[in-house]
């Protein structure tokens, strides 16, 4: 499975929640499967789905999902002391691990190498990482939702994309659709 | 009221619930009067662009956010002001401490100090320089202003500022 195979397979869990979803390709195929209110799509910044996602898990009730790829996640690696440090448990990181750089060509990252990111998160005090294959995704997805705590989903899955056009909504109405839906849920 | 708790109580008393911090020895007193804060939840963030990704986050979960770093940091957020807080409009207050200006004790820390204005300038950023111990009178102005404008605004806080206060 590549990530877009992923990202259909989790769709009917994720159409309800709070999504905070990576630069580039990811939030395309999100977007262009399921475009939600509920989704915040990154338009710039590589590396922040995660800093983004935590944030706004602390600052509110609802339950957040962010997804985030192998490539972002190494740029942005002090990122999992924070999460480790910061106990949300309206939150739940998928990593969705390729391997690559899948946005800019399918170039291989050190997470599709050596380097261990379900090793890295443990090593930096989250308590609870599960690696999964991807054809499990939504199942390991379900049970985190479930368990009511914070959950860093390591998701295993092949390279490859498929071909998908921009998002060209603008920015200001990506945020401002957003947090009327986050509003809504936390009157209620 | 010391300086550090004039801080605190103007984020306070403007709504601010969520305060990130990376830590500079002219900051260590209002990072400490953050700390003692029962009405800001503190996260320390790791380098500056994860911080304003929190910030940004909180602030689209309904709580107004803040955060604190050296100026250096300008350096390391270039991208993240641009195409996250600016691009979304997303209000954030930068209380910077003003490294290398008169009175610094390291030569190096000269070196960002002549870019530092220059480059908010450029980023078309509201820039405000606390110098005389008096300039701290503003904040609660400058918070309100970034608050209704909903853009990046800094507070660039140099040694001399935090001698007087
Ligand atoms: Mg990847």
């Amino acid at each position: 499975m590549i990530r877009s195979e992923v990202l259909k397979s989790i769709i009917p869990i994720i159409t309800d929640k709070l999504v905070v979803c990576n630069i580039g390709l990811p939030s395309q195929e999100l977007h262009l499967m399921d475009d939600q209110p509920s989704n915040f799509y990154m338009l710039g910044t590589m590396g922040l789905s995660s800093s983004i996602g935590l944030g706004l898990a602390l600052a509110q009730k609802d339950k957040v999902i962010a997804i985030d790829g192998d490539g972002s996640v190494l740029t942005n690696f002090g990122t999992l002391p924070t999460i480790a440090n910061n106990v949300a448990d309206n939150f739940i990181l998928l990593i969705i691990d390729n391997g690559s750089y899948g946005s800019t060509g399918d170039q291989p990252t050190y997470a599709g190498l050596r380097t261990s990111l379900t090793a890295v998160a443990e090593a930096c005090g989250c308590e609870n990482v599960v690696e999964c294959k991807a054809e499990d995704t939504a199942t390991v997805l379900q049970q985190a939702l479930d368990s009511n705590q914070m959950t860093i989903i390591v998701c295993k899955c092949e390279s490859g994309n498929i071909t998908v056009p921009v998002i060209d909504m603008d920015p200001v109405v990506i945020k401002h659709r957003f947090m009327q839906e986050v509003q809504a849920r936390n009157d209620g | 009221m010391s300086v550090n708790k004039k801080i605190v109580t103007d984020l306070i008393d403007n709504g601010v619930e969520f305060v990130t911090t990376v830590p500079c020895k002219q900051l260590a007193g209002v990072i400490d009067e953050i700390d003692r804060s029962d009405s800001i939840y503190h996260i320390p963030s790791n380098k500056e662009d994860e911080g304003m990704g929190l910030c940004a986050g909180a602030s689209m979960g309904g709580k107004r956010s803040a955060i604190i770093m050296q100026n250096t940091a300008i350096g390391v957020t270039i991208n993240t002001l641009v195409t996250l807080i600016q691009y979304y409009h997303i209000p954030l207050p930068m209380l910077i401490s003003y490294r290398g200006e008169l009175g610094e004790p390291v030569a190096c820390q000269t070196e960002m100090a002549v870019h530092t204005k220059a480059l908010l300038a450029q980023l078309s950023i509201p820039t405000y320089h606390f110098h005389a111990a008096a300039d701290v009178d503003e904040l609660d102005a400058i918070l309100k202003y970034c608050f209704m404008s909903k853009k990046p605004v800094a507070i660039l806080t140099d040694a001399s500022f935090w001698k007087g206060a």
